[in-house]
């Protein structure tokens, strides 16, 4: 097994969208058991862009939270790319202080473009619905494991990523903004993406480097989704990277369960209060 | 032959249309709403706030802050806090160059100024954004000086007051930047929980990354007339729906309509406004 953290940004980027790597419902129902989905924010509307639910990792019962995106068209406009509206976020946070009230730790898996940004978001709150999660994750006790699974798109991918440990996947992203966006800012050119993506240092090993992530979980071949037509190896990607992330979510749980609430609690303000590069 | 000849020389050529101009650069200041010229230091008197429409200029930071406290006395924090460069990011120039530049054309050292002082006699801790910082982008340093004010607040007991302007997070610190949003609002939870207050006022512009994190967090949010405010750029929404956007939308009145901000206040009454909240919220009794 060799991990090539030498890929280029932009190749990485491209894996970390590309449509057949494992979404967050892949993941909820192969590595976890039990799956429920719950569902709407009781405020507006149920976002299908942010799927939330109760699952069994191995014999704990959790709650999990992820972007969904779509495969095909159709599935794509129901989810809307991956991107959440308000009601998204607060469902999630509805969804993870019933996972306090009942004392149960939450899995949270990013995979985003970004936040919504259209009119019916801004009218309804978009950067409210953020910021609030932003605050109320940091303050929820119970144990908060955060996996980048595919994009981490900015803030709307941090509005489920306050934890005890944030996690990547080889192959994902996480960055302030697209390399897309941040070439047609800097360069007026969005056909510059290659090198932002380089100077952007939004690749998991540039972000432990960086100390922005605790762990990375490792890929050793392409991670995709199964299909009945794929060829016939021995052992599928999907299952054994999946296996492996079952396990290393298996064992950062057992860590954080053992460990005294506020303990934890501060630990988990330490980590981000530590990040930056600031003088002086 | 002609009927008259000229003897003497031209009048222009003996005094010439630069010299004859009346300069009035540095004093007066055309109003960008309402196009009525408006004498600069008036201007400055009213917090420069037009004085026949009410348009309300971009405010300095610092200007900002001696115009806040009581008797504009205040103690200055955390000057030396600058930015670093973690990624070594070079667009079409580097970012230490650029951090270099805004600091001479600003006269700021950073995109925020901070400070600790009374007003209305009770204990804040305040900071103000300033645009004209690498569009009051929030970096590194912007994010340690927003949670070195609220820790502060949270030790002496004391209120938090932030004036945003920015654009959002800043890009030539990558995840860096956007890890800001979870530091600031972190110990904002602290804050809160504490029960001590935070009055998040929203000037023009306020989007993106501080948007979403700290400026909308505030126990009261104050807007500033017809800011722009919101989590997308207009720019990026019109891209994104390919249309144009209604007039006013994102606009501080728009946000009032939307139940998004819970006043509109001018910046004249802006001080007036804040001692009455503090009065408010400063209650002896939480300090038990």
């Amino acid at each position: 097994m060799e991990n090539d953290f030498n890929k280029q940004a932009i190749e990485r980027v491209q894996t970390a969208r590309h449509p057949s790597r494992p979404y967050a419902l892949d993941i909820f129902s192969s590595i976890f058991e039990n799956f429920v989905e719950i569902h709407g924010d009781r405020r507006y509307a149920d976002d299908p862009a942010l799927v939330c639910g109760f699952a069994m990792l191995g014999d704990e019962e959790v709650v999990v939270v992820g972007q969904q995106k779509g495969r095909d068209t159709n599935q794509r406009r129901l989810r809307n790319f991956g991107m959440p509206k308000p009601e998204g976020y607060r469902k999630a946070l509805r969804v993870m202080k019933l996972a306090e009230k009942f004392k149960r730790p939450i899995l949270s898996f990013i995979d985003t473009p970004g936040a919504y940004p259209g009119i019916d978001a801004e009218e309804r709150g978009q950067a409210e619905a953020i910021a609030f999660n932003l605050r109320e994750m940091a303050g929820l006790k119970v144990p908060i494991i955060v996996v980048v699974i595919g994009e981490g798109g900015s803030g709307g991918a941090l509005a489920i990523g306050i934890g005890d440990k944030v996690l990547m996947m080889e192959n994902s992203v996480y960055s302030v903004i697209s390399p897309e966006g941040c070439a047609a800012i800097l360069w007026k050119d969005a056909g510059q993406s290659a090198r932002a993506a380089e100077c952007l240092r939004l690749t998991a090993p540039d972000l432990l480097r960086y100390e922005l992530i605790d762990e990375i979980i490792p890929e050793h071949s392409v991670w995709v989704v199964d299909r009945k037509e794929a060829d016939s190896d021995s052992e599928s990607s999907f299952d054994s990277i999946g296996e492996n992330l079952k396990q290393i979510l298996q064992r950062n749980l057992e860590e954080l369960n053992k460990m005294d609430e506020n303990q934890r609690m501060k630990n988990r303000y330490n980590k981000f209060r530590k990040m930056g590069a600031w003088i002086g | 032959m002609s009927w008259f000849s000229r003897k003497k020389p031209k009048l222009e050529e003996q005094v010439s249309d630069e010299e004859r101009k009346v300069k009035t650069e540095g004093i007066f200041v055309k109003c960008v709403e309402c196009e009525s010229p408006l004498y600069r230091r008036e201007l400055k008197e009213s917090f420069q706030v037009c004085t026949h429409c009410d348009y309300h200029f971009r405010f300095f930071a610092r200007e900002r802050l001696d115009t806040l406290f009581d008797n504009g006395e205040y103690e200055k924090l955390d000057e030396e806090v600058i930015s670093g460069d973690p990624l070594e990011f070079v667009d079409t120039k580097p970012y230490k160059d650029r951090v270099e530049a805004a600091k001479k054309s600003s006269g700021l050292p950073e995109a925020i100024v901070s400070g600790k002082g009374t007003i209305g006699g009770h204990l804040v801790y305040a900071g103000a954004m300033d645009m004209g910082f690498i569009g009051g982008s929030m970096g590194s340093a912007v994010g340690e000086k927003i949670t070195r004010l609220i820790e502060r607040a949270i030790e002496k007991r004391g209120a938090v007051i932030v004036f945003s302007a920015s654009g959002g997070a800043r890009m030539q610190e990558g995840t860096f930047s956007l890890m800001q949003m979870a530091k600031i609002s972190s110990a904002l939870a602290i804050l809160h929980d504490a029960r001590l207050p935070f009055i998040s006022v929203l000037t023009d512009p306020t989007t993106g990354g501080v948007t979403a994190s700290f400026a909308m967090l505030g126990d009261v949010i104050i807007a500033e007339p017809k800011a722009l405010i919101g989590f997308a750029g207009p720019r990026v929404i019109e891209q994104t729906i390919r249309q144009k956007l209604p007039k006013g939308f994102q606009r501080s009145e728009f946000l009032l309509e939307h139940g998004m901000v819970d006043m509109v206040v001018d910046r004249r009454k802006m001080r007036d406004t804040i001692i009455r909240l503090l009065n408010f919220m400063m209650n002896e009794e939480t300090a038990k």
